[in-house]
């Protein structure tokens, strides 16, 4: 029996261990992996993939910690995966999402995940796509996925949860400025965390604002904006409430299928590009052709997108 | 795509003392390996149960309360329940030679590093032993 057969079978059968070493393999691109990732497909599926995102120190992990609490009283199984940056120096991260998650360690039914972003060419969406799938078939009723909302990585994978939390907090101002920029857009829910703060009020109303002249005018669904304390548990029953209510109307609007077509390419094609990237950097460090090519781009013979074309040919991508 | 070390540092117990072991991070996560901090007063349960679902090469217990011969092999034995002896298990703090010595040779730990240890002794036993 093959290393990644045992493994998805332990794995189904509820063996946390199976499901760990399962992960590792994705994280590390092992094409073992492959067989039990075909396998585990047809179990995924049922997950309720939430997705938190939202600047450094906002509260994300400590708010992922009281959520899954809240799910555990209800009797629900949570998996949560927290993304981390990886020095691009030295390709070390230290990972500490857990301290903020002490509550919740021993509980066999809360698997938690904690992922250095790691190297170039997109092997992250890949991995985190991989994990989520990985915990689905392994019959986690809820994935929450947290990223830094920096990078376009992360922003992709929260955008394609089925729903996504954007967290900030009182008193940043430039905070609101970030978000409009860019996650407004994919905001399903808003929370404004740290409520006992000064000037929450004033980050409520400026978000509810925001939502309300939200690019692209009113959608049927309404993105609310939820006022937590996450260290003393305030609001997290409401936010619970709204995310809730938010796959309802997914289910019941036919949105669900929309989100999930659109996850289910955003996998193929992030697959695609890591592929297409590891192939055509493997060829330009190799030599050969491809060298021949940047000789001839140097000798301004070949322009970058003539080169590449012919690299892509050469390649049979 | 080259294997990470992954690594799980952990504060066992009552003891609330973890300069060292976030010097020990910082310079493991330097040295490219994964680092991951369960924060203070772990009980051995709780920090076996991290170690397996993080998938990690290597479990560094962090000690300066005393509390060592009673959590260590509580920890080693848990592991073994578990059957992820494979973990390396590495400990750190106060913990006086003698008792080093009987972690060592009865309860699976491969290694104490003491106070005044070079950090990069503890990269480079580690890198050493997964043979990277």
């Amino acid at each position: 029996m093959t290393e990644a057969r045992e493994l998805y079978q332990k794995l189904l059968a509820g063996d946390r261990r199976a499901a760990a070493k399962l992960i590792s393999m994705v994280e590390d691109g092992e094409e073992g992996a492959r067989e039990a990732l075909e396998a585990l497909h047809k179990h995924s599926g049922r997950a309720h993939i939430v997705g938190l995102t939202g600047s450094p120190g906002s509260g994300k992990s400590t708010l992922a910690c009281r959520l899954a609490q809240e799910y555990r009283t209800r009797d629900k199984s949570v998996g949560i995966i927290c993304v981390d940056p990886t020095s691009p120096f030295t390709g070390g991260a230290l990972l500490g999402d857990r301290v903020r998650m002490q509550e919740l360690s021993g509980d066999p039914e809360v698997f938690i995940r904690s992922m250095g972003s790691r190297g170039a060419l997109g092997g992250l969406a890949v991995a985190i796509n991989d994990v989520i799938n990985i915990l689905d078939a392994f019959g986690k009723d809820y994935i929450i996925v947290e990223t830094v909302g920096a990078g376009q990585v992360e922003i992709e994978v929260v955008k394609y949860a089925h729903t996504c939390i954007v967290v900030t907090m009182p008193g940043a101002g430039d905070e609101i400025q970030a978000i409009k920029a860019g996650i407004l857009e994919i905001g399903d829910v808003f929370v404004v965390n740290k409520a006992d703060r000064d000037g929450a009020m004033h980050t409520l109303a400026d978000l509810e604002m925001m939502v309300e002249t939200k690019p692209g005018g009113l959608q049927a669904w309404k993105p609310p904006v939820v006022a937590t304390v996450a260290l003393e548990g305030e609001g997290v029953d409401l936010l619970v409430g709204e995310i809730a209510r938010h796959y309802d109307f997914l289910k019941e609007s036919g949105t669900l299928t929309k989100k999930i077509v659109g996850r289910m390419k955003a996998e193929v094609l992030a697959i695609l590009s890591l592929k297409v990237s590891e192939a055509a950097s493997r060829a330009l460090e190799d030599g050969g052709v491809a060298a021949e090519l940047v000789d001839r781009m140097v000798e301004r013979d070949l322009d970058p997108h003539g080169a590449a074309a012919e690299l892509a040919k050469e390649l049979e991508l | 795509m080259a294997q990470k070390v992954r690594v799980l540092l952990c504060k066992p117990g009552l003891d609330g003392h973890d300069r060292g072991v976030l010097i020990v991070g910082q310079a493991l996560r330097d040295a490219g390996m994964e680092v991951i901090y369960s924060g203070l007063k772990q009980t051995p349960e709780n920090l076996v149960e991290a170690a397996i679902q993080e998938d990690v090469d290597v479990l560094g217990l962090s000690i300066l309360s005393g509390a060592h011969m009673a959590l260590i092999p509580r920890i080693t034995d848990l592991l073994a329940e578990r059957e992820a002896q494979d973990i390396m298990v590495l400990a750190g703090g106060v913990i006086p030679a003698a008792d080093a010595e009987v972690l060592m040779r009865d309860h699976g730990v491969a290694r104490v590093f003491g106070p005044g240890t070079d950090t990069r002794d503890i990269v480079t036993y580690v890198n050493e032993r997964l043979g990277i």
